[in-house]
């Protein structure tokens, strides 16, 4: 085993620019990526334990914590259900305008999170084209938890579409036919054999999307209405912090911010890498 | 190669190197151009400064002869203060918050003796806090005191992060201390009411304003006076009315020269004589004409009528100091805080 | 052939619901976008356009695209060619490194960068006292926008090289030819649409950062403001239809992007039937 690998290490070093690529990257990875980060570490470094800990564990924080989860929650759920709709129509069936749907499926990663904010925000309001009808079935939007979901619904739709669509395209068809030659109906045989297929792209995708709703800013912040305890996400705290100039208090809440969301894409790429494993014999 | 047997430390001398060129090119940048002040102030103050600048270059054109900029930023007052403190180069600042220009003070980059340095505590204008209701007063607010009944709801700023969230939370205490002479447990309870009537808490003093008008919700604005008749000017007379409260805070608005960063500019003379200029009538009556009180009798007495008479607490009166005030009401786990948790 | 979920019934309910939601939650923020930029009529859309402080936020934007596009491509192709052509130590935790930005949200990117380049930062002071600015000056905007956009390119080109293999350029290899040779003749005409789409990529995210951005910029009009500060400067002006002019010049450049990445994929897909 080990021999082979040393094979192959050297088999593979025949190719060209390994020195000079591994500099580039790792001069920028250092400078852009780690030397900023490290300053974020040097404020920490100045907080004892139980500062830490009286910092991180202060209510208001923590129902923050509680309202971007759940929003957050909310948002992938909704993004699994609507992301795994879209793929399935997107690879299954042929209708007019099929292009166009599946170009605009993207355009929460083109538009810029501001610009959906003001609109989302303007769109919902209560006299918005959308909030108006809303309003005297006394639904709000604007500044409760739904504004926060719809936000960051809207900031991560294309993480489910993306991930499951060339899934379901590389699907067989004798999958199906099998299936329904047994007998099942659409929605049993659906249930029972396409989703196990689908299964581990529709959670790398929604977990995704949860991991992008949680840091989410831009697009939040117009909509959410910022009351303590209410409807106050964990990023606007880092906010409020700085404008208290308390950097150490940001900098204890960023560090919760960054740290979840790394092992949430950390865990992700393990099951994603276990996966591709499973279906590839071992390659990837 | 040369190149690819050393690429670690050329390529780390060559991004160090991009990283000083990009700020060595913007700092060498707008030479031979006319020179520019850097006013930077609170987030309300927009207008305000697109109608006095023009006036100020034309001023300073026939007083001295010479073609000048002015640059504005905009926001909330502390996170202007805490911009310049990490190196936003403004030459003056025209704050609405004593706090914020001493924090400057504290940092070395404004002289400390800056209050003495220009008349009524370099505070050029001043205004208090007010309330907008919707038209017909439908809820009947008339003092702070309706403000805490059960079926009004409010909007006002952040506390935390506007200044003019400050002085309305300010302002509400000053006359709970008033109406309940002192009586602690009373403050505390009205103040608990009155935030838990908040509906929405908005980073800035303009947030608020949208959240109140263009999205129609609570039944008062707490902000500025000027800002609430600003408002009802743009939005129109017949949707909105103005009330001011009998008893409410002193705003001032101060203003102070960055000493450090306008030396830095060569922008000295330029930055004391735009503080200067807001002290002269022209000025003011430009100021009363965006609904701020000014000092200068002659202006103030042409728009009396514009301004009903109020008694104005000053926060030192009430709560000591400014440094006080922030320290026991405002700073993470003082006052606010508390009242806020549940 | 029959295939789940082929019935008319089931299929008309789908399809509907699918556009149904397309239309609520993507379509109909778009339009509103453009109606609202337009809610006063095209002279006023015009008017808001020419100002001069929305030209320098245009101005400022491009300046920051144009920069932090081609280093990326640059970093993003090396960082490429690294992970999948090499083995070494660390090459998985390279990998990880560089997701990242995608995990840190913009305020934390800002506030490192603050932390390390404001005035009370470690580099600040040194660079304060030789009267470099980096923060609250455009090069702050583009170090922040570095920093927020670097995964794009070599994310796109990472698991196509992969799955390419190196098999090609080590042939190459053997006929003598050299690093820049391979690279040019060989490895960038198989990974030139993924390169584009990277691009396209990078550059919509450079355009739009907005949390991070706001953070480092110091709202200066007419000096630092990008065109999505220029959005939320004017929506707080009271000037919605000023905001959402601004926003739809955004929105159309993001049209352009879902256009120009549809059209890459087409002709991909094109090319694949025809071989």
């Amino acid at each position: 085993m080990i021999a082979q690998a040393l094979m192959r290490r050297r088999e593979r070093r025949v190719l060209p620019g390994f020195g000079l690529s591994l500099g580039i990257s790792l001069t920028f990875v250092s400078l852009v990526l780690l030397l900023p980060l490290t300053s974020l570490v040097g404020q920490l470094s100045q907080l004892s334990w139980s500062q830490y800990w009286f910092l991180i564990t202060d209510p208001r924080l923590l129902a923050s914590y509680a309202v971007t989860l759940f929003g957050a929650g909310v948002a992938a759920l909704f993004n699994a259900a609507f992301g795994l709709l879209m793929a399935w129509v997107l690879v299954r069936y042929e209708f007019p305008g099929k292009r166009l749907v599946d170009a605009l499926m993207d355009l929460p990663f083109a538009l810029p999170t501001a610009v959906a904010g003001i609109t989302l925000a303007t769109l919902y309001s209560s006299n918005g084209w959308i909030g108006r009808l809303l309003e005297p079935l006394g639904i709000s939007v604007s500044y409760t938890w739904v504004g926060i979901a719809l936000a960051m619904a809207f900031t991560s739709i294309p993480f489910v579409v993306r991930t499951v669509q060339p899934v379901l395209e590389d699907l067989p068809a004798e999958v199906d036919e099998a299936a329904m030659t047994l007998g099942a109906s659409d929605g049993h045989a659906f249930r029972r054999v396409i989703l196990p297929y689908l299964w581990p792209a529709l959670v790398t995708g929604t977990g995704l999307a949860f991991v992008r709703s949680l840091g989410e800013f831009g697009a939040v912040i117009f909509i959410a209405g910022g009351k303590p305890y209410e409807t106050e996400i964990t990023s606007l705290m880092v906010f409020v912090k700085l404008q208290e100039y308390d950097y150490a208090g940001a900098s204890a809440v960023a560090s919760i911010v960054l740290a979840t969301s790394l092992a949430l894409l950390l865990a992700i790429n393990l099951w994603q890498g276990r996966f591709i494993k499973r279906l590839h014999g071992g390659r990837g | 190669m040369l190149g690819l047997s050393r690429p670690r430390s050329l390529f780390a001398a060559s991004t160090i190197g991009l990283a000083l060129t990009l700020g060595a090119l913007s700092s060498a940048q707008a030479q031979d151009q006319p020179r520019e002040l850097l006013n930077s102030s609170y987030d309300i103050a927009r207008e305000l400064f697109a109608a006095i600048n023009p006036k100020f270059i034309d001023w300073w054109q026939e007083q001295h002869d010479e073609t000048v900029g002015v640059k504005q930023s905009h926001g909330g007052s502390s996170t202007q203060a805490r911009s310049i403190m990490q190196g936003l180069r403004a030459d003056v600042v025209t704050f609405n918050q004593v706090t914020d220009v001493n924090v400057l003070a504290d940092a070395g980059l404004v002289a400390k003796d800056w209050q003495d340095r220009y008349p009524n505590n370099a505070s050029p204008y001043y205004s208090t806090t007010a309330f907008l209701v919707r038209k017909g007063n439908p809820k009947q607010i008339e003092n702070w005191d309706d403000l805490a009944r059960d079926d009004v709801s409010l909007v006002f700023p952040n506390p935390k992060t506007s200044g003019n969230g400050r002085y309305t939370y300010l302002a509400a205490w000053g006359y709970a201390d008033q109406a309940f002479d002192g009586d602690e447990a009373k403050i505390e309870d009205y103040m608990k009411t009155f935030l838990g009537n908040v509906e929405v808490f908005d980073t800035g003093g303009r947030g608020a304003t949208t959240t109140f008008v263009e999205r129609g919700i609570g039944d008062v604005l707490i902000t500025f006076e000027s800002e609430v008749n600003n408002i009802r000017n743009e939005y129109g007379k017949d949707d909105y009315e103005v009330v001011v409260p009998p008893v409410s805070i002193l705003a001032e608005f101060p203003v102070a020269v960055v000493d450090e960063y306008a030396q830095r500019n060569g922008n000295e003379d330029l930055a004391k004589g735009y503080l200067d200029y807001l002290y002269t009538e022209e000025a003011q009556r430009l100021l009363a004409g965006f609904n701020y009180r000014v000092n200068d009798e002659k202006v103030a007495a042409e728009f009396s009528d514009q301004f009903p008479e109020t008694e104005l607490l000053r926060v030192e009166d009430v709560f000591g100091s400014w440094p006080e005030a922030m320290e026991t009401h405002f700073s993470s786990g003082g006052e606010l805080d508390q009242l806020q948790r549940r | 052939m029959i295939r789940i979920g082929d019935a008319p019934r089931v299929r008309r309910l789908l399809i509907g619901a699918a556009l149904a939601l397309t239309a609520l939650f993507l379509l109909l923020p778009l339009v509103a976008i453009f109606a609202q930029a337009l809610m006063s009529g095209i002279d006023v859309y015009w008017q808001n356009l020419s100002s001069v402080y929305t030209l320098s936020a245009i101005g400022l934007t491009l300046l920051v695209a144009a920069i932090t596009v081609p280093v990326n491509l640059v970093f993003g192709v090396f960082l490429a060619w690294l992970v999948t052509r090499f083995d070494f130590p660390g090459r998985r935790l390279l990998q990880t490194l560089i997701d990242i930005p995608f995990a840190v949200s913009p305020v934390v990117a800002g506030l490192v960068y603050l932390l390390l380049y404001g005035r009370n930062g470690w580099l600040g002071g040194w660079l304060d006292a030789h009267d470099i600015q980096i923060m609250f000056a455009w090069p702050g905007i583009v170090l922040v926008t570095l920093f927020v956009t670097c995964p794009f390119v070599a994310r796109e080109l990472i698991p196509l090289m992969q799955t390419q293999g190196s098999r090609e350029e080590e042939a190459a290899v053997t006929l003598g030819a050299s690093g820049w040779t391979i690279f040019r003749r060989v490895t960038l005409p198989n990974i030139r649409h993924a390169l584009l789409y990277g691009v396209i990529l990078t550059n919509a995210r450079a355009v739009g950062e907005f949390g991070a951005v706001s953070v480092v910029a110091g709202a200066i009009r007419g000096q630092t403001n990008t065109l999505p500060l220029q959005v939320e400067q004017l929506y707080q002006d009271y000037n919605t239809v000023g905001a959402f002019t601004s926003a739809s010049l955004l929105a159309l450049l993001a049209l352009l992007t879902l256009a120009a990445k549809a059209a890459l994929e087409w002709r991909a897909a094109r090319r694949e039937t025809a071989t």
